[in-house]
Formats: structure tokens, C-alpha cells, sequence
């Protein structure tokens, strides 16, 4: 990166890919060994692999989690969970260890799908395949801090998956003090917490690495204005990540120290408060949930833009709404906690905030919707995925709109329709995006096609599966169902079972996903450089699929 | 939503005493065969209740009696049908109270604020979200089936246009404002303090049950846990029938609060944190240890609601349910009474309360309770570290204020 000004670069185009081509032959595509490509490695390309693969099997643990548990809730009444409890250390220790189990599950389905499963394939899976690319780097700036921040994720899952057997953390993700505190005992918590420290240090040294990446390694010519969504949407996170990641730690680190050192941080025994866990947890956990969102919101800008074969429309409102996503993001906070005692004046300024962020996500829907509009649209694979996650993620925010109220969070706090709606911005937002993306990017990441009727049918049923899951929730929380329950009144059968048969049908299109990607993988017919047209206009598009082991040896440039 | 006409069903209907004498007792006897013989299956269908309901007609006229003499319930107590403490046994009312099998919609409200809310959120903010989604998904429609490539080959180049970007950001926010208006002042209405004379209701969490204070009232206690199902207990032990409610909300002693008064319900803690919830008044405040929360409500009408704890607490999370009996306030009255309480001012009567609003607010209750200026003595007596407002209202007078 140094000699930047030294190369002459090339324009984009075609001439660009023809010059490209000639370094492919050298050296751009000397790869190492095994080992040392796999596990000491520095290449944005195969670490985004290595977090996609991670994130894929971290999906699969706790989507199988999230299958125990509808099971469970199935039918009132407990039904499975005294028999799996007698499968871990402890089993013979009666009805409330089941029920520990329990928790156990609600908190690791939590924690595997925010930060092993969904930040892993966003941030470290296409972030780091494609902002490179994207912006027109040969690589990230620092590829060796890159390879830590993957590898710490690999302890950091260990640690959680262990937990389970020596005890189980079930405090929820959000380890609310004083449950977290005196209230586990044992050592799965403190597992549990370190696991969160590790994941947290790997997003913090990912963060840095984005930030630097795109702030230093843009193309000639390419500004900030002209910089893709995708990689603005990266941007955004990586602040979000730096800033609010540190805050996570030190309230973790508090708890550890109230459990093992004496402290008194959380405990009003000691003069500690529980609710100021709960502040510090959620100025982390509000921006969390938009890191976990706004990659999948460049994601979804890149694919509809394609397949419509038209510009973005309103590019710079689009990247200044995930600024004020990411801004007011960090001022909204306390609407998780509009039950835990706070003053009226405090709950009338955390309604009003919350209800800002509608505005920046309104702008980003309606301007999907521009983009599309005169466009001429081809309805592939990503781009069903794209169409169904601004509508899913429509209705999962109008319900954050509803309980933004915090007069409204007497009745809703911590019922389903809670769940429900933040299932709609995650498993069908979030999600979504993620499949879309795949898709999308399979072709360039494998350098094999998709089979296109197998991601259709994957779409229509996990459309179905999931919406089938969800809605009743809504229901369920309408009728006061609380949440993290194993048994629950018979009044909530009726929309349970609903539930439960929606998972099924989602866990069978999971099914088709696996069986196009082993098959795509295997007999996938070549993809060529851009299957997708003239409305893939980013970078990568211009490199070969698979691209080259190093890309960018002459750097591109933006006109 | 279509459970809105329901709430004017009788739901004072079924208000008796459980001590009332024999002359009431075959009443409720008569619902039981049937309905304990459904009651181990465990999953009884959501009319079920209706066995119960079956029975309310009979007393329907207690709810305007307050006559009714309370006799504490000891000739009861070998019967696990009944209520061993001498509380009112009332049954649930379908549809009040409690959740309902297969109905789209929120809980019918009984408190002023909760029927606010409620028309907040059914009037104003479902249909507000209804047609946003719809607005989308019309013009997602429109788009794909007008701009498809069949029927628009050629794609136009335009990406700005900056009259419909002012349009579609400052349309959201001024279809916020209109949002926030009536959430800020819901805000505001659930907000305003009890007045001194209001019965104050203390609820603590425990891992896994809710312990009950009303300081006010010769500082009663009650403990109040899970009725457990028929097959789960030993023979002889008391275990949840029809009448005591649904599986998983019944309790074993219920509370009891007067209707048509202020209701002060201070919650803390003493182990984790709970949280303190009944749909139907549209409450929900988390119990957190060393600190005491406050908010308020009035319960219209008499009748049983059940609740559940709403902040995961351990284990035994899904397993403490709360139940809350709403009688007139002359039965609440005896009530206190036969738990070997006092009402304020029954027993040693002091001057009446500083605030005039407070005591003309109640002026429609409890009689003896006008003078209630007793301060809350055992709202603080578990060493709170942290006081929010609850801990100021001591002797009711910074209400006012807030």
C-alpha cells in the first residue's frame, strides 16, 4: 500500500480487468500451504471464509437450540427437558435443574446467534471479503491483528459451549446482575463472561482494522462520497463496535469481580445498584443491535441496486441515515428498561429518541423502494431474499415503533410481542440479509453458481417457516405471555403449536440451503466475472470469481 | 381486539365469600365436580372455565353487598377446593383477568390507565403500523409487478429527487409527533402519584414466590406461591382446582385489593430481580433488590386477575404467578380484618389526610380510610439503598409534586 502513487492505476472497465489479468499470472494467485493459508492466515479473503464457515456452524448449534425449545413449548407443560437435563453433569438433581436448563438454552440461543453467528457472518464474513474489494484494497490494513480477531472467536465459542457442562449460564444474554451475581453460583458464568471478553476483544481489534481499512485504503479517486453502502455500512458498525464494545466489557468485568473478588459493583448489600448493569448492558446492547443490522442494510443496497439495473437511489441520504442510525443509536438505551423504575422524565425522553431512529429507517426503506421504482427488475435469488427483508423488516420496526412507547412497555416488557418483534429485525431483517448477501456473493466467493431453483424454493419456504414461527408471537404477547418461560398457561397452546409447526417448516428450507450449497460447491456451473449484469457496478465485479489470491496489484481508479 | 365488548360482562358476577357460610358453599361446590375431574388433564380447553362460570349467576348480587359477613374460613380448611385463609373465593371470569386461547388482541383493562393505554394502542398505533406495513407492501407490489424486466426492459438512470426525499423524512416525523403526543401524556397519567389515603400494597419477589406487605393495614403479611397440579402434590396437600384458576396462575393465597380505590403498589426484592405484572391493570414494574419501586393504579371493577412474574429470576421463573381478588371496599375491609389486620384510622384514628385532592379523590371509598396519614413505615424497613420516589411519599405529602 505504500507505493500507491507509484502504480500507474488503471481505470475500471474492462481495461482495468485486462491488466488485471496479467498479474494473476505471476504471483497474485501463489497460495501457501494448507496450514499456513487455514490457520496462520493473512488474506482478507480466506479469514472472511474462515468467519462464514464459523458462522454457518455456530447457525447451525443455535438454530438447533432455538429447534429444542419450540419443541419444548410445543404443548404447556413440560414436556423434553427433564430428559435432556439427565444427559449433563447434575441430571439427577430434580425439577428445577430441568428448568435451569431451560435458561440455559434461552441464554446460549441468544448469545450463539448475536455474537457467533450474525456479527461473525456480517462484519467478519463480508465485511472482510468484500470492503476490500469493494474500496479497492489489496487487502485489510492490519492482516495479522485480522487473523487474532477470528481466532479469538474460536476460545470464545469453546468457552460458551462448555458452560453447559459445568452447570449453565442462565442468566439470559443479557446477564442481568443480581441473577448473574449471587444468584448462579458455579463456574459457567464466569465462563460464560470470559467468553463475552473474548468475542468483545475480537470485535474491538476487527473494528480497528475497518475503520483504518476504509479511513486509508480507498482507491484513488474513490472518496467517501463514492465509497459503496456496503462499505459505509462497515464503517458505521466498526464505530458502533469501538464505541460501545469497551462499555460491554467493563460492566462484564464488574460482574466478574462481583462474583469472585467481593466487590459490590451491582449489590445494594455493598452500596452497589443492579440497575446500573442494566445501563451499562444496554449502552452496549441498543448499538449491538444495530450492528447487528446495518451491514445486512448495505447488503440489501447493493441488491437491489443490481437487479434493478439503477443507481441507489438518494446514495448520500442512504449512508447519512446509517450515520444517524448509528448516532441516535447510542442515545436510546433506557427503552429496554422502561420497567425497571426510571423517572417520567427519563421515560419521555427515551420514547421520543427511540421513535427518532423511525425516521433514518424510514428514509432507507422508501429509498429501496425508489431504487426500484422505473428500474427493471430480474427477481434472482438475492434479490427475493432483498425485496423480503425490507417488507419483514418493516414490520418488525413498526412493532419497535409500538414499543418505543414507554407507556406501552407496562403491558408489553418482556412478553412475546417483544420477542416477536425482535425476531422480525433479526431472524427475518438481519437473516434476511445474510442469505441475501450469500447468494448474492456465492458466485464471486466459490467462483460456482447457485442452483437458482433450489435458493427460490430455499426463499418461499423459509419465508413461510419463519413468518409462521413469529406472527403468532405477536398474539401471544398481546395476551400477556412472558418471556424465557418452559411452561406457560394453556390459554397460549393454540399460537405455540402454531409456532412450533413454523419452525419446522423453516428448519426443512434450512435443509434445501445445505443441500444447493454442497451441491452448488460441487457440480456448480462457473460463474464468470459478474453473472449478474450491468447493475453490479462495485468492484469486486471486475476481479475473476474466485478473485485472485491478491488482488489490486495495481490499484484501480474512480472516476 | 374483538375481546372489547366482553369487559362489560358481569365481571363482579361470582364475588362471594369463601367464609360466608354454608348457604353459599353448595354454590361453588357445584362447578367443582366438574370442573376437578378436567383439572388433571392439565390442558384444559380455554372455555373450561365456563364449568366455573356455570356457577356465578347464583351470588351475582355480592358484588353490590357489602353485608356479606366475613367468618374466617377455619371450617374450611380440609378442603382443598377452598381457600384456607378466609379470603373472598371468587372465580375467574373468562376472558378477565387472564389470557384467552386463540384471541388476537390485549387483556380487557380494568384500571383507568389501562383502558388509556389500550385505546392508545388499538385506536392510534395498530392501525398506524397496519398501514405503514400496508403502504410498503402495496408499493413493493407495484414496483415488481410494474418494473419487471418484461414489462419495463429498460431501466431509467434517475437516483435523486430531492422534493420526495424532504417528503418521506419529514412525513415520518410529523406522523411521530402525532405518535408521541398521546404517549407523553400516557406517560404523564401513569405518572400521577397516589394520593395518601390509597391502600399501599407491598410486593417482594422471592426465588420463586411473592411475599405481600400492606403496612397500612396492621402490617399483614402474605406469602403467596404456585398451586401446584393434582398429580404433582402429596395426598392430602392442597392442590389448584378450577376454581382457584388456570394451571400455573392459580396461588394458594391470592390478595386482595378494594375496587374504585387508589391503589399504591410499592415493589423491591430480596434476592434477584423480579417483576410484578397483572395484563389486565396494565402494570408491570420490576421488583429490584435494595430499592423500592412505586406506581399506581385503580381498579374499576371487582373481579380476579392473574399475573406473572416478568423478569427472569432462576428456575423456577415461569412458576410465580401472582393473583390479585378486586372486592368492594367494605369486603376488602373485612378482609383485613379476618387477616387480623386493621384498617387506618379504625383502630387509632388520626387527623385526616394533609392533602384535601388526596382525601376527596377517595371520597366515593372506604370511609375509614380518609384519615390514612399512617406513614409507610415497612415500605423502607428492608434497608433500600437506592430511593426512587416511592421512598419520598412517606407521609404522602410530597405527592403533589413528582
Amino acid at each position: 500500500m505504500t507505493d500507491t502513487a507509484l502504480h500507474p492505476a488503471a481505470p475500471i472497465g474492462s481495461q482495468f480487468e485486462a491488466h488485471h489479468g496479467d498479474h494473476a499470472h505471476h504471483d497474485a494467485d501463489h497460495k501457501p500451504a494448507f496450514f499456513a493459508r487455514w490457520f496462520m492466515s493473512t488474506n482478507h479473503k480466506d479469514i472472511g471464509t474462515l468467519y462464514l464457515i464459523f458462522a454457518i456452524v455456530a447457525g447451525i448449534i443455535g438454530g438447533a437450540i432455538s429447534g429444542l425449545m419450540r419443541a419444548e413449548l410445543a404443548h404447556p407443560g413440560i414436556q423434553y427437558l427433564t430428559t435432556w437435563a439427565s444427559f449433563l453433569p447434575g441430571g439427577e438433581q430434580g425439577l428445577d435443574h430441568s428448568l435451569h436448563l431451560w435458561n440455559v438454552l434461552v441464554t446460549a440461543h441468544g448469545l450463539i446467534m448475536v455474537f457467533f453467528m450474525v456479527m461473525p457472518a456480517m462484519v467478519g464474513g463480508f465485511g472482510n471479503w468484500f470492503v476490500p474489494l469493494m474500496i479497492g484494497a489489496p487487502d485489510m490494513a492490519f492482516p495479522r491483528l485480522n487473523n487474532i480477531s477470528f481466532w479469538l472467536l474460536i476460545p470464545a465459542f469453546t468457552l460458551l459451549l462448555a458452560s453447559p457442562f459445568f452447570g449453565g449460564a442462565g442468566t439470559g444474554w443479557t446477564v442481568y446482575a443480581p441473577l448473574s451475581t449471587y444468584g448462579e453460583p458455579g463456574p459457567s458464568v464466569d465462563m460464560a463472561i470470559l467468553s463475552l471478553h473474548l468475542a468483545g476483544a475480537s470485535s474491538i481489534l476487527g473494528a480497528i482494522n475497518f475503520i483504518t481499512t476504509i479511513f486509508n485504503m480507498r482507491a484513488p479517486g474513490m472518496t467517501l462520497h463514492k465509497m459503496p453502502l456496503f462499505a459505509w455500512a462497515v464503517l458505521v458498525t466498526a464505530f458502533l463496535l469501538l464505541l460501545s464494545l469497551p462499555v460491554l466489557a467493563a460492566a462484564i468485568t464488574m460482574l466478574l469481580t462481583d462474583r469472585n473478588f467481593g466487590t459490590t459493583f451491582f449489590d445494594p448489600a455493598g452500596g452497589g445498584d443492579p440497575i446500573l448493569y442494566q445501563h451499562l448492558f444496554w449502552f452496549f446492547g441498543h448499538p449491538e443491535v444495530y450492528i447487528m443490522i446495518l451491514p445486512g442494510f448495505g447488503i440489501v443496497s447493493h441488491i437491489i441496486s443490481t437487479f434493478s439495473r439503477k443507481p441507489i437511489f438518494g446514495y448520500l441520504g442512504m449512508a447519512y441515515a446509517m450515520v444517524a442510525i448509528g448516532v441516535v443509536g447510542f442515545v436510546v438505551w433506557a427503552h429496554h428498561m422502561f420497567v425497571t423504575g426510571l423517572s417520567v422524565n427519563v421515560k419521555m425522553y427515551f420514547t421520543a429518541a427511540t421513535m427518532v431512529i423511525a425516521v433514518p429507517t424510514g428514509i432507507k426503506i422508501f429509498s429501496w423502494i425508489a431504487t426500484m421504482w422505473g428500474g427493471s427488475l430480474r427477481f434472482k435469488t438475492p434479490m427475493v431474499w432483498a425485496i423480503g427483508f425490507i417488507f419483514m423488516f418493516t414490520v418488525g420496526g413498526v412493532t419497535g415503533v409500538v414499543l418505543a412507547n414507554g407507556g406501552i412497555d407496562d403491558y408489553m416488557q418482556d412478553t412475546y410481542y417483544v420477542v416477536a418483534h425482535f425476531h422480525y429485525v433479526l431472524s427475518l431483517g438481519a437473516v434476511f440479509s445474510l442469505f441475501a448477501g450469500f447468494y448474492y456473493w456465492f458466485p464471486k466467493m466459490s467462483g460456482k453458481m447457485y442452483n437458482e431453483l433450489l435458493g427460490q424454493l430455499h426463499f418461499w419456504v423459509f419465508f413461510v417457516g419463519v413468518n409462521v414461527l413469529f406472527f403468532p408471537m405477536h398474539f401471544l404477547g398481546l395476551q400477556g405471555m412472558p418471556r424465557r418461560y418452559p411452561d406457560y398457561p394453556d390459554a397460549f397452546e393454540s399460537f405455540n403449536v402454531l409456532a412450533t409447526h413454523g419452525y419446522e417448516i423453516m428448519a426443512f428450507s434450512m435443509a434445501i440451503f445445505f443441500v444447493n450449497v454442497i451441491w452448488s460447491m460441487l457440480a456448480g456451473k462457473p460463474a464468470g466475472d459478474n453473472p449478474w449484469g450491468e447493475g453490479a457496478t462495485t468492484l469486486e465485479w471486475t476481479l475473476s470469481s474466485p478473485p485472485p489470491y491478491h488482488q489490486f496489484e495495481t490499484l484501480p481508479r474512480i472516476d | 381486539m374483538r375481546m372489547m365488548g366482553l369487559k362489560t360482562i358481569l365481571a363482579a358476577a361470582g364475588l362471594m365469600l369463601a367464609g360466608a357460610g354454608t348457604a353459599q358453599a353448595p354454590a361453588a361446590n357445584s362447578a367443582t365436580p366438574v370442573a376437578s375431574t378436567a383439572a388433571p388433564a392439565g390442558k384444559a380447553p380455554a372455555g373450561q372455565a365456563n364449568a366455573v362460570a356455570s356457577a356465578q349467576p347464583a351470588p351475582a348480587d355480592a358484588a353490590g353487598s357489602p353485608a356479606a359477613s366475613p367468618t374466617p374460613a377455619l371450617d374450611h380448611s380440609g378442603d382443598p377446593r377452598l381457600a384456607l385463609d378466609g379470603a373472598p373465593q371468587m372465580t375467574a371470569t373468562p376472558r378477565i383477568g387472564q389470557p384467552t386461547d386463540g384471541v388476537i388482541g390485549l387483556q380487557p383493562q380494568v384500571t383507568k390507565n389501562g383502558e388509556r393505554a389500550h385505546n392508545f394502542h388499538n385506536k392510534i398505533l395498530f392501525p398506524v403500523i397496519t398501514a405503514i406495513c400496508l403502504l410498503v407492501l402495496a408499493l413493493l407490489v407495484w414496483v415488481v409487478i410494474r418494473f419487471r424486466a418484461a414489462a419495463n426492459p429498460v431501466p431509467s438512470r434517475t437516483s435523486h429527487n430531492t422534493a420526495i426525499e424532504i417528503v418521506w423524512t419529514l412525513g415520518p416525523v410529523f406522523a411521530l409527533l402525532l405518535l408521541a403526543i398521546p404517549s407523553i401524556g400516557l406517560l404523564q397519567a401513569q405518572f400521577k402519584p397516589a394520593p395518601a389515603n390509597a391502600v399501599t400494597l407491598k410486593a417482594i419477589g422471592n426465588q420463586w414466590y411473592w411475599s405481600y406487605q400492606y403496612p397500612d393495614h396492621g402490617g399483614i403479611e402474605i406469602t403467596s406461591n404456585l398451586l401446584k397440579e393434582r398429580e404433582q402434590v402429596a395426598a392430602g396437600e392442597r392442590f389448584r382446582t378450577d376454581a382457584d384458576g388456570p394451571r400455573l396462575l392459580a396461588v394458594d393465597n391470592r390478595i386482595v385489593l378494594p375496587v374504585g380505590v387508589p391503589i399504591r403498589l410499592l415493589t423491591t426484592a430480596n434476592d434477584v430481580i423480579h417483576s410484578w405484572a397483572i395484563p389486565a391493570f396494565w402494570i408491570k414494574l420490576d421488583a429490584v433488590p435494595g430499592r423500592i419501586n412505586e406506581t399506581s393504579f385503580t381498579i374499576e371493577k371487582p373481579g380476579l386477575y392473574f399475573g406473572q412474574c416478568s423478569e427472569l429470576c432462576g428456575a423456577r421463573h415461569a412458576y410465580m404467578p401472582i393473583a390479585v381478588e378486586a372486592v368492594p371496599p367494605a369486603q376488602f375491609a373485612a378482609w383485613i380484618r379476618a387477616k387480623g389486620g386493621s384498617m387506618p384510622g379504625a383502630a387509632a384514628p388520626t387527623t385526616t389526610a394533609k392533602d384535601p385532592k388526596a382525601g376527596s379523590d377517595a371520597a366515593e371509598n372506604i370511609a375509614a380510610a380518609e384519615n390514612d396519614t399512617a406513614p409507610v413505615e415497612n415500605a423502607t424497613a428492608i434497608a433500600p439503598a437506592t430511593n426512587q420516589s416511592a421512598t419520598n411519599n412517606r407521609t404522602g405529602a410530597g405527592n403533589a409534586g413528582l
